[in-house]
């Protein structure tokens, strides 16, 4: 239901366009959307005197590349994941963020040293959380599930499960799940027979599989019993287990971590405020503040001691963290080179393999 | 008249002397310039939302610039040389000093991706040849193949040689899942990626499936409507329009709520006894959510036809056929039957399109094996941004279409199509 929201929403924003004061951020949407909201949104409307309008879409790094074609750029900073950036710059389709200007951590440290190793990976990019892929589970009708492998146990985990409608994320976890570790998942998927492999081990579950396309999705198919477990991004299962009380859990093995960024599309009606937010929303306390809301890292090393409790003031996030160290023991980093160059190739099978 | 009968061979004029002829032509070409001026505004709409954007996306199907315009010496030399030519120093230049460019003016992904979609895996080799390159010494050769012993590839050499051109059939060749090998001749591409030609058979046989499912549940309705007393038809006619006025999303969401496993349909089932808890039946998210969901918001499109061609039916002529001894099937498929015809053809027509181009309600309640061929012009469109292909893909069922449409006149005949 929220996805049928989502697109609606992401409807109603063709032909809108913002004005001086204005600023329009497109995100995630769900509870992803309310944090950024809450941490970002508000702190800078009231100290810059804008209004920022936040949109939703399922990937917005979709949205980008269509609107810089058309010459009808609508909305001034993305949220997008990090292979996507790459391959958007190397497009010509953002902004170049001057990484230089960003200020200093709370403790001195230049933002250069203050950001973890990747996050600002992109020179037209700033990362503002690490997020995960992880699977999920709905704890009444699944129990004891604890491995990546439990995922594809229908034998012992009878029950369908949800999975995103797309390459990326899906083969990593297949070939985890087969066994192989995470260190050497990209050299695996590198070779043809990796890939066959990936999809050989997919092919066992595929009968009993739910694909959903919105972040907002997976809670609601565990929720409504569509699904007893799913591939979700951990934040989301989060917000729903301990904001919503559903009894859902997080299997930390064969996570996967990947960035969000904040990019500036070409064009962008509201460029120099555009830079200013993300020089807002990225510094150290706004950072921490964000996992107030949901339980994704801060992108900063100097925003980790600043972390502090939920917003219902009584649970402690660092152990929600997917950097947290438990849930560090069998964790892939995303691989954006991978991606930036097989995305097409992989999709175009993915999708074949999903059609026959 | 008196002028007229007096001097029938002269020439008519009107009273103030012109030709008759002349002025008639005269006011007549001011009424069609008046009736032209009229449909002016629709004209000018059709051209500026409808004709240029089709004629815009059909020349997208076979045009893509995005190598030929950032690479231009090696395009240079590709047309200066024959397919096969072994690259030499001066390609290497080329190559070189091209990539350079497109590096610094920031087109390189584009370059990459665009012979990434013919050869995959290439992408990162154009984007990281565009960082190493911006400080190339000649001789060439030696410095790139240094640099990136990758190019000395020769598939590479002849996939950029197949996109030098800004125009190119391959986008087609790529919707009926067909390639060009590196001789240049056309085969299929490997089976485990064959997609396109999949999706649209399924796409037309599960239109022509809704396409008769409508007929057989509106058939009944619209007699229905036409037959009944005006009181009781008014409010029948309402039910079935009210389902027609109201969002598509709308209606797509409540079939999700019925159908889905723990929704209504399955709850009512297991609370009678019929079915298990853990037998509930799979509605949704495979071919038959997308028929049921489609048949239904499709319905009205089909019953309003054939209800305006059965309204003025007579019911005397079916009574005049009972009388002289037919029986009621008979009299129904000899004599009433062949007068809906016009409302089932344009019902048909109506509904077939319609669910050719559907995406919506397939992307929402499809899952896998429900999605059509729209799902992937979408996915082209919005995801791996190749709108080339996406443009194929949809010319190849705008032509499909427009077959249809000609072979439906040749058959029943245009005429014989009444929407109302």
């Amino acid at each position: 239901m929220k996805k049928l929201l989502i697109l609606s929403t992401a409807m109603t924003t063709v032909g809108f366009s913002a004005s001086a004061a204005e600023l329009a951020v497109m995100s995630w949407g769900g509870s992803y959307e309310t944090s950024q909201v809450e941490a970002y949104n508000k702190p800078f409307a009231a100290e810059k005197g804008v209004v920022v309008n936040m949109l939703a879409a399922d990937n917005p790094a979709t949205q980008i590349k269509a609107m810089v074609e058309a010459g009808n750029v609508t909305v001034d900073v993305f949220d997008v994941e990090l292979s996507d950036a790459v391959r958007l710059c190397d497009e010509g389709a953002l902004e170049v963020i001057d990484h230089a200007a960003l200020p200093a951590g709370v403790d001195g440290t230049p933002a250069a040293d203050d950001f973890i190793d990747g996050a600002l990976a992109s020179e037209c990019a700033v990362a503002n959380i690490v997020w995960s892929t992880v699977a999920a589970f709905d704890s009444t009708k699944v129990s004891g599930a604890d491995s990546i492998d439990d995922f594809f146990n229908l034998a012992e985990f009878p029950g369908k499960r949800g999975l995103r409608k797309g390459a990326k994320a899906n083969l990593e976890m297949a070939l985890m799940a087969d066994g192989v570790p995470a260190a050497e998942v990209y050299d695996v998927l590198s070779t043809p027979e990796g890939v066959d492999r990936a999809f050989a081990k997919l092919d066992t579950i595929k009968s009993e599989v739910v694909w959903w396309e919105a972040g907002a999705q997976p809670p609601q198919l565990l929720a409504d019993g569509e699904v007893v477990m799913s591939t979700a991004y951990n934040g989301r299962i989060f917000a729903a287990a301990v904001g919503e009380g559903k009894p859902f859990e997080i299997i930390w093995d064969g996570q996967i971590m990947d960035f969000d960024l904040f990019v500036v599309p070409k064009g962008a009606p509201n460029k120099d405020l555009a830079m200013e937010y993300i020089a807002f929303a990225t510094d150290s306390q706004r950072l921490a503040d964000q996992s107030k809301y949901i339980s994704y890292g801060p992108a900063r090393k100097s925003s980790a001691p600043l972390v502090g409790m939920y917003q219902d003031g009584k649970t402690a996030m660092a152990p929600h963290m997917p950097t947290s160290p438990e849930a560090l023991t069998n964790a892939l980093v995303n691989n954006f080179e991978f991606w930036a160059d097989r995305d097409v190739e992989l999709n175009e099978r993915f999708n074949a393999w999903l059609a026959n | 008249m008196a002028d007229l009968s007096a001097a029938p061979a002269a020439l008519l004029t009107t009273a103030d002397g012109r030709p008759l002829k002349a002025a008639l032509a005269r006011a007549q070409q001011q009424a069609k310039r008046r009736a032209f001026l009229l449909v002016l505004p629709l004209l000018a709409f059709i051209v500026v939302t409808f004709v240029l954007p089709i004629g815009q996306m059909l020349h997208q199907s076979i045009y893509n610039d995005k190598f030929s315009a950032n690479m231009p010496r090696l395009v240079a030399w590709f047309e200066s040389t024959e397919p096969g030519t072994v690259p030499d120093e001066a390609a290497y230049e080329a190559l070189a000093l091209d990539i350079r460019d497109a590096a610094v003016a920031r087109t390189i992904g584009e370059v990459g991706t665009r012979v990434n979609y013919e050869y995959s895996g290439t992408r990162s080799l154009f984007t990281s040849s565009g960082r190493k390159f911006r400080s190339l010494e000649p001789p060439y050769k030696e410095a790139v193949l240094e640099a990136e012993p990758k190019w000395a590839d020769p598939a590479i050499w002849a996939t950029m040689r197949q996109v030098a051109p800004a125009y190119s059939t391959n986008f087609f060749l790529a919707a009926i899942d067909m390639t060009r090998n590196e001789k240049h001749e056309i085969v299929a591409v490997a089976e485990d990626r064959q997609i396109y030609v999949t999706l649209f058979k399924r796409t037309f046989f599960m239109a022509a499936l809704i396409t008769v499912a409508c007929l057989i549940l509106a058939y009944p309705v619209a007699h229905l409507l036409a037959t009944l007393p005006l009181k009781w038809s008014n409010l029948l006619m309402i039910l079935v329009l009210l389902p027609f006025w109201t969002s598509l999303l709308v209606r797509t969401t409540s079939w999700m709520v019925l159908l889905q496993q723990q929704g209504v349909i399955n709850n009512t089932l297991v609370a009678l006894g019929i079915i298990g808890d853990d037998g509930r039946i799979s509605m949704m998210y495979n071919q038959t959510g997308t028929i049921i969901a489609m048949t239904h918001i499709l319905l009205p499109f089909m019953i309003l036809p054939l209800y305006s061609v059965m309204r003025p039916i007579p019911p005397s002529y079916v009574r005049a056929a009972r009388s002289l001894g037919a029986s009621s099937w008979t009299a129904f498929r000899r004599v009433y039957l062949p007068q809906t015809l016009p409302g089932i053809g344009a019902g048909s027509l109506l509904v077939f399109i319609l669910a050719v181009g559907y995406y919506i309600t397939p992307a929402l309640v499809g899952g896998a094996d429900g999605q059509l061929i729209s799902n992937l012009i979408a996915f082209h469109m919005t995801n791996s941004l190749n709108w080339s292909l996406a443009a194929a893909l949809a010319a190849i069922l705008l032509g499909v279409v427009l077959v249809l449409y000609w072979l439906y006149d040749k058959l029943v005949g245009i005429d014989n199509l009444k929407l109302g």
